[in-house]
């Protein structure tokens, strides 16, 4: 099981599970970030960090450490 | 099961008093209210200014509209005030957007919601029309930035739309004001000629839907359940904070006191910081 | 928590209450489900309605997002688009605030000629023609052109979309300060005005990052404190470098000032979330909009109409009677000297030990309500205790700065302070309003007025200790 910030720019997964809290938990998934949806890693910032995801047709910025902590189903 | 959403009971001057409250409405009696909600950057503003003729500013990010904006524009001889609520992705999240777009829809009772959906992003915009339709039957949906989805080579079929949503659907581009009239009839029909609408439920999965026919029972006695959908109330105490909960409990206890103070609704907003 | 809720007399609270057990051994579990059962409907219903074209599905990064969050080219872009906007802003505005104030200063002429035909008493002339007019036609001469510039270059960008890829590019700093990138955006609104700025803080989810948001977005210079950097920042590079350059040194200069200005939002930020704003954990969930062609028209239009004339108002309402006031107190007098002067004595010492000197910082005091005042209040003062001089070049205003005994140093010192200082009072009530809370109004005061004071006394202490000055 791989988690969301180890995807490469450009390739898809499922969303398996969250491991975060409080209300960043409700922000993530009230953007559709939640297990069996689709996700598609776009590209980091120059820095690295943030990255960039695709998920249901709109574009969110997620840190390093937050992706960390979704893990995902590679397709 | 019987469901009867935002019956609206309350006399018209308390509902103006909390307006005025919530949102520096100014009171006026024959003007109807109609509240804009969305996610952000859907061309809400836009489509907001572009009914009002109000030349605000809008920007391309999330977030823009931060104060609240109203206007007001004629239509058939009536009166609408628009209110334009901060954009959000959902009602459920205790943010101070959210709670002030959540109060107003579920206290400040508008004459109608505009609901505006992405239709690049249409799943993601259906998630806060289909919360909005437990609270509200008053409301029409249109389906804004329609150029961009042809760019994008999607196209949406809106009387299938309309047919799965019970509710008045519209097409619209608010950058090239195409559908604004549109817009203007629903809301008319709506807000003023109270045509009947039959809002999607949200179909629950068994766990839940079978605890809120647990809860059911014993919250279609309440006052609260005259004001608000009771399997609506079910949800929120299952998954709201006290302070919300605290504040329906307030509402329905001012609705039912005629001579409520300015300072028992001045609490119904609390969404400052603590 | 409030405890209202253990009050038996709600049946509502009571139900709550005693559901409690049962959200609790849940967990997450009730509240996920119910999110992710919305959307399982939604999903349903759109792919019922929408059909996408396999062909035109774009699946790739766009070109220009590919561009603007490089590795190489995303930073310098920034600092070339920061630069950039400033020098068109200078460059351009320089003739036409010339042809305004030239035209302003003449048509005073012909009012003060009107007032002596009409034999008006001289203290009318004062108020009236020396006081509100000259003080407004100064704001409006050094204001309007730079902001009818500066507001569309910058409404251009905003449509586009860029600004939320400045908050995508500089979050891992933010980060760092334990704070919220979308702080960025905040702080793009406090360019236009840092009363906008604090309420847009909205934005940031969790209170403490938003609370660190209202307490930094003054070290962005709104568009009030921009002439005076303007106009100081160009008096002091105008005979360091060959003409064809000096705008652009000019900007740089700007640009510079603006990036101290947000590193001290990150400092600042730093220190407070390692202090009195302790606690959770920081996080970033931003949306990248798709950049969108800008409607020029629309563009041009709205930040005319909406950001141009609305500032300008806002201006002049607050200066014209300032106006009025500083003439009356420049003319009153206590014995040898008027109140200004009085004034200006009084705050001297301090002043000096901060490089500056009594005139500037009473200026910068009684432009609490609006910082665009701070440079006519000062012109003012100046002239009241010596000869009555017309400015209508930058040069000429060059002139009055060094006849008062302004060098380099001094010049440093009020780009600092007013990059730096209080807030005005718009913007503090505005802080007011959204935190609810005396305590940390004072703070959105007390913190810039501390920073400003300390960096202006080491850079002071400092370079004289150098010999520097």
């Amino acid at each position: 099981m791989a988690t969301l910030s180890s995807l490469k720019a450009g390739t898809q997964a499922t969303v398996a599970s969250l491991s975060i809290e409080g209300l960043l938990r409700r922000r993530i998934l009230d953007l559709g970030i939640i297990p069996g949806a689709n996700i598609r890693c776009i590209g980091p910032a120059p820095s690295g960090d943030p990255i960039a995801y695709e998920i249901r047709g709109s574009v969110i910025a997620l840190r390093l450490e937050d992706a960390g902590k979704i893990t995902v189903q590679l397709i | 099961m019987n469901i009867t959403i935002g019956k609206r009971r309350h006399s018209p001057s308390f509902n103006e008093h909390i307006r005025k409250h919530f949102f520096h409405l100014p009171l006026k009696n024959d003007q109807a209210v109609v509240a804009i909600a969305g996610n952000p950057n859907v061309g809400k503003s836009t489509l907001f200014n572009a009914l009002t003729g109000l030349r605000q500013h809008t920007g391309n990010w999330p977030g823009k509209t931060v104060d609240r904006a109203q206007g007001a524009f004629l239509f058939r001889e009536k009166s609408f005030l628009l209110v334009d609520l901060p954009g959000t992705y959902s009602l459920l999240a205790h943010s101070a957007e959210e709670e002030i777009a959540r109060d107003f829809i579920c206290f400040g009772q508008p004459d109608a919601m505009l609901v505006i959906l992405d239709a690049t992003a249409l799943e993601r915009s259906l998630n806060l029309a289909l919360q909005i339709m437990e609270i509200t039957s008053r409301m029409v949906v249109c389906v804004n930035l329609m150029d961009e989805a042809g760019k994008k080579g999607i196209t949406v079929n809106i009387p299938l739309l309309e047919k799965d949503l019970g509710v008045p659907v519209i097409p619209t581009t608010a950058r090239n004001g195409k559908g604004l009239k549109e817009v203007q009839t629903a809301l008319y029909e709506i807000a003023v000629q109270q045509r009947p609408t039959a809002p999607k439920q949200v179909r629950y999965s068994a766990e839940i839907e079978g605890l809120i026919q647990e809860l059911l029972p014993r919250l279609q006695t309440l006052p609260a359940a005259s004001f608000f959908n009771s399997k609506w109330l079910a949800l929120r105490l299952l998954d709201s904070h006290p302070p919300f909960v605290e504040n329906i409990s307030r509402f329905v206890r001012l609705q039912n006191a005629p001579t409520a103070t300015y300072q028992e609704v001045e609490k119904l907003h609390a969404y400052r910081l603590e | 928590m409030r405890t209202a809720l253990n009050k038996p007399a709600d049946p509502l609270s009571q139900i709550y209450a005693d559901l409690e057990p049962l959200r609790h051994t849940s967990g997450h579990q009730l509240a996920d489900r119910m999110v992710a059962d919305i959307f399982a409907n939604a999903h349903l219903i759109a792919s019922q309605v929408i059909q996408q074209d396999p062909l035109r599905n774009p699946r790739r990064r766009s070109r220009l997002d590919q561009l603007t969050a490089s590795r190489l080219f995303g930073y310098p872009l920034m600092l070339l688009l920061l630069v950039g906007i400033f020098w068109l802003t200078i460059s351009g505005s320089n003739l036409p605030s010339e042809m305004l104030s030239r035209f302003f200063f003449r048509f005073q002429d012909i009012l003060s000629q009107w007032f002596q035909a009409g034999g008006a008493p001289l203290w009318l002339h004062g108020i009236l023609v020396l006081g509100i007019y000259r003080t407004s036609a100064w704001v409006i001469s050094v204001m309007l052109p730079p902001m009818a510039i500066f507001f569309p270059l910058f409404t251009l960008l905003e449509d586009l979309g860029y600004l939320p890829r400045i908050a995508f590019n500089l979050d891992s700093l933010f980060k760092k300060a334990n704070a919220c990138g979308k702080q960025c955006l905040t702080m793009c609104m406090g360019f236009g005005c840092n009363a906008a700025g604090v309420v847009s803080s909205r934005i940031i989810d969790s209170p403490r990052e938003r609370l660190i948001a209202i307490l930094t977005n003054n070290f962005v210079p709104c568009n009030g404190r921009f002439p005076t950097l303007i106009a100081i920042t160009a008096i002091f590079t105008a005979g360091s470098a060959a003409f064809a350059w000096r705008h652009l040194l000019t900007a740089a200069a700007i640009a510079l000032v603006i990036c101290l200005g947000i590193a001290f939002t990150f400092a600042v930020s730093w220190g407070l979330s390692r202090t009195l704003l302790k606690g959770e954990p920081s996080s970033l969930v931003l949306e990248l909009p798709p950049y969108r062609l800008p409607k020029f028209g629309a563009v041009l239009y709205r930040s005319l109409i909406d950001r141009t004339f609305f500032v300008l108002r806002r201006a002049v309402v607050v200066a014209a009677p300032a106006g009025a006031v500083i003439w009356a107190l420049s003319n009153i007098y206590l014995g040898e000297l008027n109140l200004i002067a009085h004034g200006a004595a009084f705050l001297e010492p301090l002043a000096r030990l901060i490089g500056l000197d009594g005139f500037i910082l009473m200026a910068f005091i009684l432009g609490l309500p609006a910082n665009e005042i701070v440079i006519p209040i000062l012109l003012m003062s100046y002239l009241s205790t010596g000869s009555m001089l017309e400015i209508d070049s930058l040069a000429e205003l060059g002139t009055i700065l060094f006849a008062h005994g302004w060098t380099w140093l001094t010049a440093v010192n009020v780009l600092l302070f007013s990059l730096l200082h209080w807030p005005c009072s718009t913007a503090l009530l505005s802080a007011y309003k959204e935190t609810g809370s005396k305590k940390w109004t004072l703070l959105a005061f007390a913190i810039p007025t501390f920073i400003a004071f300390s960096v202006c006394f080491f850079v002071t202490q400092a370079a004289r200790l150098l010999g520097w000055a």
